[in-house]
């Protein structure tokens, strides 16, 4: 267990928190961005205040539109690509600050930035911040392609996805290329904690994983999927169930890298084929088609490959 | 009593880094202002100073995390040239437009392409309407005397903007000259304790920082940056009365040189102005003509009205460049000469050369030259030679 | 308020020094309640307080007291309708418009 691990998970309490992300933010009806920083900020302490960060995205510009913020603690957006290197700013002040008795209290620093401004533009600055190893967690809110800007392709859109950069056509099907595995990336900088995550029944995957990462001392990375209603083309009350069929197909796998030991947090019983979770999505419908069978196979493919690597570092002799 | 030592412009900041204390310094290394993070960790390793340094991936993450430390709460500093600036550019609006009296001292150096790492303004002049408040120095003295009252204009309380202290790569910043230093507790007292009304950290009450504005209010966040902007006029002139009384050395938006009875002027930024200086002795003790010069020290904001006062009635002004901005025509210095002096309604002939790009040297000879073209200028009439590069190769 | 004063009508004076805002949740003045198209509506004789709804609501508009859910926040519901989904007694029905 990572250090600051002390009770068991105890819904009723963590359901019973103060809520630090506040509604008024203008984010769509049944967002997932929102629900995974709800479920990281109720990972806080009661009593320990937090700088939350934030990269341009939708998330900070329905979040923090002048003059309304949605955030019961102090906020700093500051542009797209550097919520990594902001936040690292911030976390060395409060050192500093705390070192020459200006600040008595504990503040933790948590910073959120769609897989656009993580994977993509950010990546160099988030890179930099893990591998200092500031005291500070970074969430990818990961929906999968830019949707602040109307769903382009990102280096986390699955093949296949029909984004509007990367739009099926009859000389096209959808992105080429396969998503980067970026927690696998972020793990492999050696930082205490990395992990990923998304939304099950009771949270509790990712309320523990939020508190480990905002706990462990030093550098974290928490990869939530967070699904798009409208990027991903679902109907917005089926939040939950996309999420479930993406964990239960080992699209999205939940685990953990504690001080660089693997560890898989759910394996499904009963694998379900990856048809489960691409057709409730309008971005894979071509891959529905009549004569396409093949596309579904590769992505099962990948799915299956990655899904046997991640098996075999969970399971090697660490 | 002021110390006594010969130190190097980079040296003399960092000198001056030390004394202040400050609390964050972000840095990235790049030619030539790299020895300023350096010095600094150095004095870090060995315990002459508490501020943490932040060894980041990049110039864009260095004003980054210097605006997330300053948003917090802390003072922050960071150094960089070039095309270190030119990384951090779309950061530097956003550190003023947020209010954060972040201090950068900038080493100017040509921007690429192609590379080149000598003195130029091109990276500076470019930030031009970032925002930031700007302070050129002649010498290590001024780098060293204009660092010193960075932090006082920045954080005061009508200003809250960013301030770069600008010297030109390695004329002055390697370049090694006598200095007279402050001690360390006049320093520290002239500075002062930061002392923020709001930061992120504060036990009492959040902050939010950088939101999305829509329509409704850029514009009118823009005037209220603006009215810092002009606020900072007087907190400049205020600073500097401050530090002639601890000093003796006397600073304001520029620097006259046997200006009072000239009749041809030249009007430049930076280190150029010394070898100006010893041209206009040169000629004044030769000829007799009445050459001057005006030195700007303060660019950003831009002393229109003073400017024009002092140059208005003068026969012909050169006004010189060291950065192109492709407008075909002049460059930016001359082109806000020009707009203060016909505001003032200046007949004044007025000729923008550009010179030392990318560090090439302007000498004596190349300044009397100029004196030369002025005097026939005010004399013909003939506009000629308005736009031209001094110290070009031409066939 | 200091925020209540700043409005789409204020003159430049009155916007706060870089566009900073001093105060917490100042979003809960906006309502977002009026995007909504449907709404959940809460039964609260079938409830058993379970909670699983409340973790799900991208708006924070399912209020917990005292361990138990509390009414919708109306205010900001924006009527996405996993509530509904999520809840495994049929305690929260979504009906057409506001």
């Amino acid at each position: 267990m990572a250090n600051g691990m002390e009770t068991a998970y105890n819904f009723k309490e963590v359901m019973s928190r103060t809520e630090r992300l506040a509604p008024g933010h203008r984010m769509c009806a049944g967002c997932g961005g929102t629900v995974a920083v709800r479920a990281v900020l109720r990972a806080l302490r009661p009593e320990d205040k937090a700088v939350v960060g934030n990269a341009t995205g939708c998330l900070e510009v329905s979040s923090f539109m002048y003059p309304y913020t949605a955030y019961e603690d102090s906020y700093i957006h500051n542009a797209f690509e550097n919520a990594g290197a902001t936040l690292s700013g911030v976390e060395t002040a409060y050192r500093v600050l705390k070192k020459k008795g200006k600040i008595k209290e504990n503040f933790k620093f948590i910073t959120f930035g769609g897989d656009g401004g993580t994977y993509d533009i950010g990546f160099q600055s988030l890179s930099g911040a893990m591998e200092r190893g500031h005291d500070m967690v970074y969430v990818c809110y990961d929906n999968g392609a830019y949707m602040n800007t109307g769903t382009q392709r990102s280096s986390a859109t699955p093949q296949f996805a029909d984004t509007t950069t990367t739009p099926a056509g009859t000389a096209s099907e959808g992105k080429v290329q396969v998503r980067k595995d970026l927690t696998a990336i972020m793990a492999q900088h050696h930082i205490p904690y990395a992990a990923q995550t998304t939304f099950t029944a009771n949270f509790r995957d990712l309320h523990e994983k939020a508190q480990k990462a905002i706990y462990t001392p030093g550098a974290a990375f928490l990869n939530v999927m967070s699904p798009c209603p409208r990027g991903w083309g679902y109907d917005p009350s089926e939040l939950m169930n996309i999420c479930k069929l993406a964990v239960e197909t080992c699209y999205w796998p939940l685990y953990e890298v504690v001080d660089g030991k693997w560890i898989l947090n759910y394996e499904p019983k009963n694998k379900l084929p990856i048809e489960e979770f691409l057709r409730p999505q309008k971005r894979f419908g071509h891959l529905f088609k009549p004569g396409r069978e093949e596309l579904i196979g590769l992505f099962q493919a990948e799915v299956d490959k990655r899904w046997e690597e991640l098996q075999n570092r969970c399971a090697a002799k660490q | 009593m002021a110390i006594r030592e010969r130190l190097s412009g980079n040296e003399a900041v960092a000198y001056a880094i030390r004394q202040i204390n400050p609390d964050v310094m972000p840095a990235f290394p790049i030619t030539p202002s790299t020895e300023i993070p350096q010095y600094v960790a150095n004095y870090i390793a060995n315990g002459k100073i508490d501020t943490e340094f932040i060894p980041v991936e990049s110039e864009h993450s260095a004003m980054s995390a210097a605006i997330g430390a300053s948003a917090a709460g802390a003072r922050a500093v960071t150094a960089t040239s070039s095309c270190g600036m030119a990384l951090m550019w779309e950061e530097l609006y956003v550190a003023a437009s947020d209010r954060l009296p972040v201090v950068l001292a900038l080493v100017n150096r040509a921007l690429s392409g192609p590379i080149n790492i000598n003195a130029d303004h091109s990276d500076s002049m470019g930030a031009r309407d970032s925002g930031w408040i700007q302070i050129y120095a002649e010498s290590n003295q001024e780098a060293y005397d204009n660092f010193l009252q960075a932090y006082p204009i920045a954080e005061h309380a009508s200003v809250r903007l960013p301030v770069m202290i600008c010297q030109d790569g390695f004329i002055t910043s390697h370049g090694v000259e006598n200095i007279q230093l402050l001690e360390d507790d006049k320093v520290r007292e002239f500075v002062g304790e930061y002392m923020p009304a709001h930061y992120l950290l504060h036990e009492k009450e959040p902050m939010a920082v950088g939101p999305y504005a829509v329509s409704a209010y850029y514009m009118e966040t823009k005037r209220a940056q603006r009215e810092a902007m002009k606020n900072a006029r007087q907190v400049i002139l205020e600073t500097a009365a401050r530090f002639e009384s601890l000093t003796g050395r006397k600073y304001g938006f520029f620097e006259e040189y046997r200006m009072e009875d000239a009749d041809y002027v030249i009007v430049l930024i930076g280190s150029a102005a010394g070898t100006c200086k010893a041209a206009i002795d040169e000629i004044r003790s030769a000829t007799g003509q009445k050459v001057g010069l005006l030195k700007i020290r303060v660019f950003r904001p831009f002393p229109e009205e003073e400017l024009a006062n002092a140059l208005r009635d003068k026969k012909a002004i050169a006004v010189l460049d060291r950065s192109e901005m492709f407008a075909a025509t002049g460059g930016p210095l001359g082109a806000e000469v020009r707009a203060a002096l016909y505001s003032a309604g200046s007949r004044a002939e007025v000729v923008n050369y550009f010179y030392g790009l990318g560090g090439r040297d302007i000498t004596v000879d190349d300044f009397k030259e100029v004196y030369a073209k002025l005097e026939r200028l005010a004399r013909t009439h003939e506009r000629t030679d308005m736009y031209t590069y001094i110290g070009l190769r031409e066939r | 308020m200091a925020e209540n004063r700043i409005h789409e009508k204020s003159p430049w004076q009155d916007i706060t020094e870089g566009n900073q805002i001093y105060e917490p949740a100042t979003s809960r003045q906006f309502c977002t309640g009026e995007w909504r198209t449907c709404t959940p509506v809460y039964l609260a004789e079938r409830c058993r307080q379970c909670l699983l709804c409340v973790p799900v609501c991208p708006d924070s508009s399912i209020p917990v007291q005292e361990g138990k859910r509390q009414a919708f926040d109306y205010d900001h519901c924006k009527g996405c309708g996993i509530c509904a989904k999520v809840c495994p007694f049929g305690a929260i029905e979504m009906k057409e418009g506001k």
